[in-house]
């Protein structure tokens, strides 16, 4: 097994765990954190495709590590982003959920 | 095709329209909350001007306007390139920003004396990133660089759903954003794909390269699955009512009537752009079952709220499906695929332009009578002829009757159902008609009752005409002359065989 089969199997696992924490896990913390699983396993992806430039005589494709830089900045944005989320819908109620009826359901009738 | 690498002489208005809302998010932090407010409606005629030079050019020269970034053509460097759809696109998105952000002033206007609010700096603020990563995506031409657009118009999104802070609101933006974040995941994975099976992102340059490979098509599905989760089509819609309908109206109307044509946008460049060349029947026909789900589910669940905001919201499910029947009825180079592509395109825009107007109704009615239950809106048409008169004039192009921009997408769309012998279509369009009148029925018929209601504060009239001019372009759409949708062809791949 070559390092780049390796790499992308574990890459294809990361994104399998992922999805099934952010479908399955009710709590938004923990889908974040599944995203974020996902994230890692597309980037390593990208540093495989990475490896294509060695067939041409460069040792790396610069340009997918360049992408995954992107990438990792704007998954972190959006980690950030929601995670000031939650932590404002926290501090708004002692539940959190993602359940856009909860607020209604608890006033009998649509929320104004 | 290979003049689509260099730059033409309009290009650097390409440019300019990425710039201008850009150096407008910039100087509105600079002097302060107060003149974020002033940037923003001043940067809007300017932007309107810079997307019509863009459509002038485009028009003029009849093939796309192409700026290549730092003089290098694909597939070094990155390429911005406008064609038809773009520049109409462009256009669309100027007169809805100018008219959300006219609209917006008098809830997010911070005149001198009063304090400085979070969230009219917000408001403004995002309203502009919005504006620039709409431009980014209609012009945008490398893979990559629309995946960071996408996600700046999810970041630039989310916030304006939840601008008011309530609870819900926060509730509806995280799950808005965990669906966004789970489309753009799967849009990367199908970029890496791409770029690992063909080195290159460059739309044209994919395009002669693509092949019907298992490495194209997981791309490709992985691509249109995210782009899919981000448009709201009908399984995976949960997120868009709360957050649509819980938004301030002015962000209403522009997350409704634009940012979700955005990732549709990005679908047919995708599949008419790129994979033009893949024999993809069974796939148009999946995406056109998803719409008539879409139009079917949407419309009924819009017939059961009851808040107007909610129905508006469900009613934008129901004409996204719209949207997604183009793509078996403007699929491959027969005659009647032109009809579908035009369809499909004044689709989008009659439905932008409607949408965006009945937000701003809804946002004064709830505003002048203090809620939006269509239960007691009972003679509320009396008080607030001018804005009922916008909702069933924006009605009527949500169910297509002529003459609006509305009817003219749902008529080409049953002619090339019909011209294609697909008329299997016919039925989801005809059913969400009806569906759309039953909807609208339900707003305007106690509306018009007799029962008296009592306004708690007046709506201003100029809040009600921009709305009406809304709706008024909605209808105009539907005098469209042929030169329009001629327009709308040009820099439109057609597969050889075409004359």
């Amino acid at each position: 097994m070559t390092p780049s089969v390796l790499a992308g199997l574990v890459g294809a696992a990361l994104v399998g765990l992922g999805l099934y924490g952010l479908i399955l896990h009710p709590h938004p913390l923990r889908k974040l954190l599944a995203f974020n699983l996902i994230g890692s396993g597309v980037f390593l992806v990208f540093g495989i495709v990475a490896r294509r430039g060695a067939a041409v005589g460069f040792r790396f494709d610069p340009v997918p590590q360049a992408m995954v830089i992107t990438g990792i900045v704007v998954a972190f944005a959006a980690s950030a982003l929601a995670v000031a989320l939650i932590l404002r819908l926290s501090a708004e109620t002692s539940r959190v959920t993602l359940d856009p009826e909860a607020w209604t359901r608890r006033n009998g009738e649509d929320a104004e | 095709m290979a003049d689509l690498g260099t730059t033409t002489p309009g290009g650097y208005l390409l440019v300019l329209a990425i710039l201008l809302p850009l150096a407008g998010i910039i100087l509105s932090f600079i002097p302060g909350g107060r003149s974020a407010e002033r940037v923003a409606l001043w940067s809007t005629p300017f932007g309107f001007a810079l997307a019509s030079a863009i459509a002038v050019d485009v028009g003029r020269a009849g093939k796309p306007v192409v700026y290549a970034i730092g003089g290098l053509p694909p597939p070094l460097g990155i390429a911005l390139r406008a064609d038809g759809i773009a520049a109409v696109m462009l256009i669309a998105a100027a007169v809805i920003v100018t008219a959300a952000a006219l609209y917006a002033r008098a809830k997010f206007a911070t005149p001198e004396g009063v304090r400085e609010s979070r969230s009219s700096l917000t408001f403004w603020i995002m309203l502009q990133a919005i504006w620039a990563a709409l431009t980014i995506i209609f012009v945008g031409g490398d893979l990559f660089n629309l995946y960071v657009a996408l996600e700046l118009l999810t970041f630039a999104a989310v916030p304006l759903v939840c601008i008011d802070g309530r609870a819900e609101t926060l509730a509806a933006a995280l799950r808005y954003l965990l669906f966004a974040l789970l489309g753009s995941i799967c849009y990367l994975l199908g970029v890496a794909l791409f770029y690992g099976a063909h080195g290159t992102l460059d739309m044209p340059l994919l395009a002669q390269r693509v092949q019907a490979t298992p490495v194209v098509w997981t791309a490709a599905a992985l691509m249109t699955a995210g782009l899919l989760a981000k448009t709201a089509l009908f399984p995976v819609h949960l997120w868009l009512p709360p957050a649509h309908a819980n938004a301030p109206a002015a962000a209403s109307a522009v997350l409704s009537g634009l940012v979700v044509k955005g990732s549709f946008f990005l679908t047919l460049r995708l599949w008419f752009y790129v994979l033009p060349a893949l024999p993809a029947d069974r796939i148009a026909a999946v995406l056109g079952w998803l719409g008539s789900a879409a139009v079917i589910a949407g419309s009924i669940l819009a017939l059961r709220q009851a808040r107007l905001k909610l129905l508006i919201a469900y009613s934008t499910v129901a004409q996204i499906g719209y949207l997604f029947l183009i793509f078996p009825l403007a699929a491959g180079s027969q005659p009647w695929s032109a009809i579908g592509w035009s369809a499909g395109l004044m689709q989008v825009l009659a439905h932008a332009f409607a949408k965006a107007a009945m937000f701003f109704s809804a946002g004064l009615l709830a505003e002048a009578l203090g809620h939006d239950q269509i239960a007691r809106l009972g003679g509320a048409a009396r008080v607030l002829p001018l804005t009922f008169l916008t909702i069933a004039l924006g009605g009527l192009s949500l169910m297509g009757l002529p003459p609006s921009g509305g009817f003219s997408a749902k008529w080409l769309m049953l002619q090339a159902s019909i011209a294609s012998g697909q008329w299997l279509w016919s039925l989801p369009i005809l059913a969400g008609s009806l569906l759309a009148a039953g909807y609208v029925y339900r707003i305007l018929a106690p509306a018009l009752s007799d029962s008296q209601v009592s306004l708690e504060l007046p709506p201003k009239r100029s809040h009600e005409a921009i709305a009406l001019a809304l709706t008024i372009v909605a209808i105009a759409l539907g005098f469209a002359p042929q030169t329009f949708f001629d327009f709308l062809e040009i820099g439109r791949p057609v597969p050889a065989g075409l004359p």
